[in-house]
């Protein structure tokens, strides 16, 4: 079988057979009708919705940093760590220097 | 004197819904047309038609006006249609095994002689619809919009989105997945 000459002829076939354009009755009233049931997109909605989605991320970044804060504040009142890692890696060193005096 | 699309648009987006429905009457012919080349039961036909107009409604306001709404219009269309097409690919057929008689009919006065087989046969027609239906969803819409409705590769870009590189490839491969589907037809109906 003339496989070319058969995939021009369907598509031949396709180009004089176009889908018809007819519209079923009253199918705008549908759609209206859908759309009045979705709402209209208005700015100041749009706006609102995401600031209320907004609000629940930070509010768990308030409470986050609220906590990380305070323990920071509760670490600061006890010996910094790098202060005594410091301490113990000189500590020959300030020896040797008060045995000097 | 009458309103254009973009007065109309316009009272949309100032909050008027109704003034959408003189577009939907305006445009809903070709938005139909465009969905019956991608699905064939009517059903499925009006619910993507649906989808098709709700989105043109919710993204009204990106529409920018630099090119005329028809266009925006069958873009958004056209890739309505492509999801429904990946989101029904399952439902393809496998084989051409269940041909109907005047299908069978069709293909053997072909085979006999193909200048007996008319193209503007129903046969014809329900045979390309059946060979569509086997096509992978981005080889269907490239063969719908570059063969049978004849569109440039930079018409296929605009409406897809695709690049027009993305376009040629998907085109070419388009192209062998049809012969693979044709020889598989000849395959099942003579061999």
């Amino acid at each position: 079988m003339q496989l070319d000459v058969l995939e021009q002829k369907l598509v031949n076939a396709a180009r004089k057979h176009p889908p018809g354009d007819h519209v079923p009755y009253a199918f705008e009233k549908r759609i209206m009708a859908r759309l009045a049931e979705v709402g209209i997109p208005d700015g100041w909605f749009l706006w609102s919705r995401a600031l209320w989605r907004a609000a629940v991320p930070c509010l768990l970044l308030v409470i986050f940093s609220g906590l990380w804060s305070s323990n920071s504040m509760n670490a600061a009142n006890t010996v910094d760590f790098s202060q005594q890692l410091e301490n113990t890696v000189l500590a020959e060193l300030n020896q040797n220097l008060e045995n000097s005096w | 004197m009458e309103k254009t699309d973009q007065d109309y648009i316009n009272a949309v987006l100032g909050g008027d819904a109704q003034s959408f429905e003189p577009l939907v009457v305006r445009y809903q012919p070709r938005i139909f047309a465009t969905a019956r080349r991608y699905a064939r039961k009517e059903s499925e036909v009006e619910d993507i038609v649906q989808e098709i107009w709700l989105k043109a409604f919710s993204k009204l306001g990106t529409f920018r006006g630099d090119a005329p709404f028809e266009h925006w219009l069958m873009r958004l269309a056209v890739r309505t249609c492509y999801d429904f097409l990946r989101g029904h690919q399952r439902n393809r057929e496998s084989s051409f095994t269940e041909l109907s008689e005047p299908e069978t009919d069709w293909l053997d006065r072909f085979a006999a002689d193909p200048e007996k087989a008319p193209e503007d046969e129903d046969a014809a027609r329900m045979l390309i619809n059946r060979l569509m239906d086997q096509l992978s969803p981005p080889a269907r819409l490239v063969i719908q919009l570059l063969e049978i409705e004849e569109k440039s590769v930079k018409e296929i870009a605009a409406l897809t989105g695709w690049s027009v590189p993305l376009v040629k490839v998907r085109a070419f491969r388009a192209r062998a997945e049809m012969k693979k589907c044709l020889s598989r037809l000849a395959r099942d109906k003579y061999v």
